[in-house]
């Protein structure tokens, strides 16, 4: 997969503008196979998004597959809570991931709203 | 399928380790993360069984530096060996760029070596990937089970069941010890390179 440089920087205005702008501490777009196409840090610097994005892949798929196993196509909600960390996978379409860590300060409700819009703009993107 | 940064000037590359149980496969990745630590900016994720043994997967970024101005980072994983583990087998090698098949030397695993370089073939059909077309290096490991005095397989056996008609790069080695480790990584990184500007060419 290839991106150039003007998808990325909307993808990049994207998140910032509509996550980051939330209050979202960090949002990171991969693909399904765990590679990194873009990610925005407001908070902790020291994640190491590496690691991040291949095990977010790999639970993804995991979840997939046993969303299957119970008669399901997928399961709409990935969301894993922390005392002080949470984080919220967002399938965006067959090849891409959204995963956003935030703290206690945001609802999930209201992420989720946010997300949708995001997964729209971002599909009006990459098929641009 | 490798991901092309065309902002940051970044290619990630994925290759797996894969193999049957037990052979070796996780100690090739330490033993390349202990002696290339200047190029791993990253710890190692391992998600295994309380018995030590991989349930997942084991992964870190590979950073190979800047090559025709892009900075190439490979991501190297592992998968699970044990035959349970097909599923999560499958899921590692989702968008893989090229292989490293780690069989065992011993005498008494030949048959395990020959059922899963045949599963590997499955798994990549079921990405459209052709075990024949992939960048794949087959790595004969635990060569150094002779001198502890386990009976090993000769090269000649090992290439009649597992490359007669693949016919791919293969090298002996001892991933314990270290022997041929490095070497077996960067021929896998130079094929994987080498196939992905092919298919940028062709595209």
């Amino acid at each position: 997969m290839i991106l150039g440089q003007k998808q990325l920087d909307k993808i990049h205005d994207t998140l910032t503008e509509n996550l980051i702008g939330s209050g979202v501490q960090s949002v990171m777009l991969i693909d399904t196979a765990g590679n990194v196409i873009a990610s925005i840090n407001s908070g902790n610097e020291s994640i190491d998004l590496y690691s991040l994005a291949a095990l977010a892949a790999a639970n993804f798929g995991a979840m997939s597959c046993m969303a299957r196993i119970v008669g399901e196509d997928e399961f709409s909600l990935l969301f894993h809570k922390g005392e002080k960390e949470n984080i919220y996978f967002c399938k965006v379409n067959e090849e891409l991931l959204l995963v956003n860590i935030f703290n206690n300060q945001i609802s999930l409700g209201f992420l989720r709203l946010k997300m949708s819009k995001v997964v729209d703009e971002l599909l009006s993107l990459l098929a641009a | 399928m490798a991901f092309i940064n065309l902002k940051d000037k970044v290619i990630q590359a994925k290759i797996v380790y894969y193999g049957p149980g037990r052979c070796g496969k996780t100690t090739n990745l330490e033993y390349i993360y202990e002696k290339c630590r200047m190029q791993v900016n990253s710890e190692m994720v391992t998600v295994k069984t309380q018995g030590d043994r991989t349930l997942f997967f084991d992964f870190f970024p590979f950073d190979m530096g800047k090559i025709g101005g892009y900075d190439v980072k490979i991501q190297l994983y592992t998968v699970p060996g044990q035959v349970k583990y097909n599923s999560t087998r499958r899921l590692v090698l989702k968008g893989v760029d090229g292989v490293v098949f780690v069989a065992d030397s011993a005498v008494e695993r030949r048959n395990k070596n020959v059922l899963s370089l045949r599963n590997l073939e499955e798994n990549l059909t079921l990405y459209n990937k052709n075990i024949r077309e992939i960048p794949l290096v087959i790595q004969y490991n635990k060569r150094d089970l002779a001198k502890q005095g386990i009976e090993i397989l000769d090269i000649e056996t090992l290439e009649a069941d597992l490359n007669t008609e693949l016919k791919v790069p293969w090298f002996e080695a001892s991933a314990v010890e270290g022997d041929n480790v490095v070497v077996t990584l960067k021929k896998i990184i130079y094929d994987t390179m080498a196939s992905l500007e092919k298919q940028l060419k062709q595209e």
